[in-house]
C-alpha cells in the first residue's frame, strides 16, 4: 500500500526540527527526479505563496471607550469611513473604501491615491492615524463626537478578516476595443495592446491543492507576514467549474476567507494599492503549507505552470457586460514568459500579482516550519469541493414596487 | 508646437502679468505644471506652451526680452525600490525597457540611462513607486 502520513506524524517531525519542507516550485524538480513514490515518502510539507491585490479584505477594530462613552454611528480613519453598524466602539474598515471627499472617476481616470488598504498599511507601519467618530448619544453612551489620534498599539483588537482572498485561478485580461481601459487588472491597452494576469501559478495555494484535500476551515497559514487561519470558504467560492485532467480549475473557482491578528503582521505584506480609473485596494500576502499525506496530494502540489490554464477575457465588453467572447486559454508558462498569442497576434503579458514576493512568502513559510515555529493543522471542516452543486448567482431583476 | 519649459524670474519680474500676455498677445495655450512665485522674490514657473510655431517663437522671445531665463524642462523619473512590490505591471508600458522585468527572478529593475521620460509607466503603478520629478534649479 502506498505510503501515508498523518498530520500528527508530520508535526512531530516539525517539532524535532526534522521535517523536510520544500516550496511549490522546488517540489517540481524533486518529483521529476525521484518519482512520486519516493518523493512522497521524503517530503513532509510543500509551501505555497501569493501576493497580489485582494479587494475583499479589511480589518475589524475595537477602539476602546471614550470618556464619557460613545456609541459610534459613523467612524473615519484618516478620512476613510469604516463601517460602524456593529457594537458601540467596533468598526470594520474595508480595503477598497475611499475617503469621503475622493473625486473618484469624476475626472476620468481617477487617481485613487488613498483608501482603506492604505490606512491598514499605515496602522501596521505604526503611523499615527486620525480617528473621527460621531454618535447620536444615548443614556448609556452620552458622547456624540470623538476626534483624536490613534496608533495600532492603542487599539484593543485589530483583526484582519478578509472575506475573499487567494482566488483559485483568475482571468487574463485583454482589451478588444479601440480605447484604453482602466480596470482592477490595471491599464489594458486597446486592440490587444497587452495582457494582464494575476495569481502566482505553480506557487499559488489553491492551485496546488485543487480539491481542497488539505486546506480547509482552521488551516494555519502565513497571512500578511504573520500567522492567520482559514476561516471559511471565501465569497463566490465556486468549486464545481471546468477543470483540466489534472484537476486544476481552468477558470476562477475556489476562494478563501482568512483571519488573523493584525498586530503581529508586517506592513511589507499588506500594502495599499491605487489602480488608476478603478479604485483603491490592498495587496495581501498569503502562504499556505500543504502537508504531503500521500502520493495523490503530492501529485497535485507538483503542478507546473504549463499545466495551469486561465481564460483570456475581454475587459472592454466581455467582462463588464457579461458577453461571452471565446478567446481561449493561456497557460502560465506562456504568461510568465512575457508573450502570449491571441488570434495569431503576439501580445505582451505582465502580472498584477508579484511572483518575486510569492516566492519570498513560500520561502519564509518553509523556514518557519523547518525551524519548528510553525506547525501544520488539520482542517476542522472541509471546504465544498468539485462535487458540490453550487450555483453561481447574479442579482435577480425584480420590480420592488410590486407585480406589473 | 508644444513644449515644456522652465522660466526663471528675478524678484522684479515676478510682478508682471506674463501669462496673461502670452495668452492674449501670442495666442498660446499655457498650462502651468508647477510654480514657485512669490511677490518681491525670485521664483520659477514650469509651463507647457502650445501654439503655432511663429507665435510660440515670438512668445518665448517676449519672455526673454523681459530678462526671464527660459530653459527646456528637464524631467527625471525616479523609481523607489522600497515602495515597489515587484508586481511587474509597469514592464508592459515601458517602450525602452528602462523598467525591465527579469523573467527568471521576476524582479523589476530601473535603468535611468535608458529612460526617455515618456511618462507611460507613471499611471500604471499601483504603489506609485514611479514618480516624475521636474528638475528645477534652486535660484537664478
Ligand atoms: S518614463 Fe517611459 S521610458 Fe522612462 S521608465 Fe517610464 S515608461 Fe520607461
Ligand atoms: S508597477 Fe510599480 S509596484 Fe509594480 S513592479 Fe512596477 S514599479 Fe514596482
Amino acid at each position: 500500500m502506498a505510503h501515508q502520513k498523518t498530520y500528527e506524524e508530520i508535526n512531530e517531525k516539525i517539532k524535532r526540527g526534522e521535517a523536510v519542507v520544500v516550496t511549490a516550485e522546488e517540489v517540481i524538480d524533486i518529483v521529476e527526479e525521484q518519482g512520486l513514490e519516493k518523493a512522497a515518502r521524503e517530503i513532509d510539507v510543500v509551501t505555497t505563496g501569493t501576493f497580489g491585490p485582494m479587494c475583499s479584505s479589511g480589518v475589524f477594530l475595537n477602539f476602546g471607550h471614550s470618556r464619557p462613552r460613545i456609541k459610534m454611528s459613523k467612524v473615519w480613519l484618516n478620512g476613510v469611513e469604516a463601517y460602524a453598524g456593529i457594537a458601540a466602539v467596533d468598526a470594520y474598515l474595508g480595503a477598497a473604501q475611499l475617503p469621503e471627499n475622493d473625486p473618484e472617476n469624476k475626472v476620468y481616470p481617477g487617481r485613487f491615491s488613498y483608501g482603506g488598504g492604505h490606512v491598514i498599511h499605515d496602522l501596521l507601519a505604526g503611523k499615527e492615524i486620525r480617528l473621527e467618530a460621531i454618535g447620536y448619544g444615548t443614556d448609556c453612551y452620552p458622547n456624540k463626537k470623538v476626534d483624536t489620534i490613534i496608533k495600532l498599539e492603542d487599539l484593543n483588537e485589530a483583526v484582519l478578516f478578509n472575506p475573499r482572498n487567494a482566488y483559485q485561478n483568475y482571468n487574463c485580461a485583454i482589451n478588444l476595443s479601440d480605447r484604453t481601459i482602466y480596470t482592477y487588472m490595471g491599464i489594458v491597452k486597446p486592440n490587444l495592446g497587452n495582457a494582464s494576469y494575476s495569481t502566482s501559478g505553480q506557487l499559488s495555494p489553491l492551485l496546488n491543492d485543487p480539491y481542497y484535500k488539505t486546506i480547509g476551515v482552521g488551516t494555519r497559514i502565513f497571512l500578511g507576514g504573520g500567522i492567520g487561519y482559514v476561516a471559511w470558504n471565501g465569497t463566490q467560492h465556486h468549486p464545481n467549474v471546468l477543470r483540466g485532467e489534472n484537476g486544476v480549475p481552468k477558470v476562477g473557482a475556489g476562494t478563501l476567507a482568512v483571519i488573523g491578528d493584525l498586530k503581529q503582521m508586517d506592513p511589507n505584506w499588506l500594502v495599499g494599492l491605487s489602480y488608476i480609473g478603478y479604485g483603491a485596494t490592498m495587496a495581501v500576502g498569503i502562504g499556505i503549507p500543504i502537508p504531503i499525506l500521500d502520493e495523490e496530494i503530492l501529485s497535485y502540489a507538483a503542478v507546473k505552470d504549463e499545466d495551469i490554464y486561465c481564460p483570456i477575457v475581454d475587459y472592454s465588453e466581455g467582462y463588464p457586460y457579461g458577453k461571452s467572447i471565446d478567446l481561449g486559454f493561456a497557460n502560465f508558462k506562456e504568461l510568465k514568459s512575457g508573450k502570449i498569442t491571441i488570434d495569431g497576434k503576439q501580445v505582451i503579458s505582465t502580472p498584477q500579482s508579484s511572483i518575486y514576493r510569492a516566492r519570498k512568502i513560500a520561502g519564509t513559510l518553509k523556514e518557519w516550519i523547518k525551524a519548528g515555529s510553525f506547525e501544520i493543522s488539520k482542517p476542522v471542516a472541509p471546504l465544498p469541493s468539485a462535487d458540490a452543486n453550487i450555483e453561481f448567482k447574479s442579482i435577480p431583476e425584480r420590480n420592488p414596487n410590486g407585480n406589473r | 508646437m508644444k513644449n515644456r519649459v522652465v522660466c526663471y524670474f528675478s524678484a522684479a519680474q515676478s510682478e508682471q502679468p506674463i501669462i496673461y500676455q502670452l495668452i492674449k498677445d501670442y495666442d498660446l495655450i499655457v498650462n502651468i505644471l508647477k510654480a514657485d512665485i512669490n511677490p518681491q522674490k525670485e521664483g520659477y514657473l514650469v509651463v507647457e506652451l502650445e501654439g503655432e510655431r511663429e507665435k510660440y517663437k515670438s512668445g518665448v522671445d517676449y519672455l526673454k526680452s523681459l530678462g526671464i531665463h527660459v530653459e527646456p524642462l528637464s524631467e527625471t523619473v525616479i523609481w523607489s525600490e522600497e515602495i515597489c512590490i515587484q508586481c511587474g505591471a509597469c514592464s508592459s508600458f515601458c517602450p525602452t525597457q528602462a523598467l525591465d522585468l527579469d523573467r527568471e527572478t521576476m524582479m523589476i529593475s530601473f535603468n535611468n540611462s535608458k529612460c526617455i521620460v515618456c511618462g507611460m509607466c507613471l499611471d500604471c503603478c499601483p504603489t506609485r513607486a514611479i514618480k516624475l520629478y521636474f528638475e528645477v534649479r534652486e535660484a537664478v
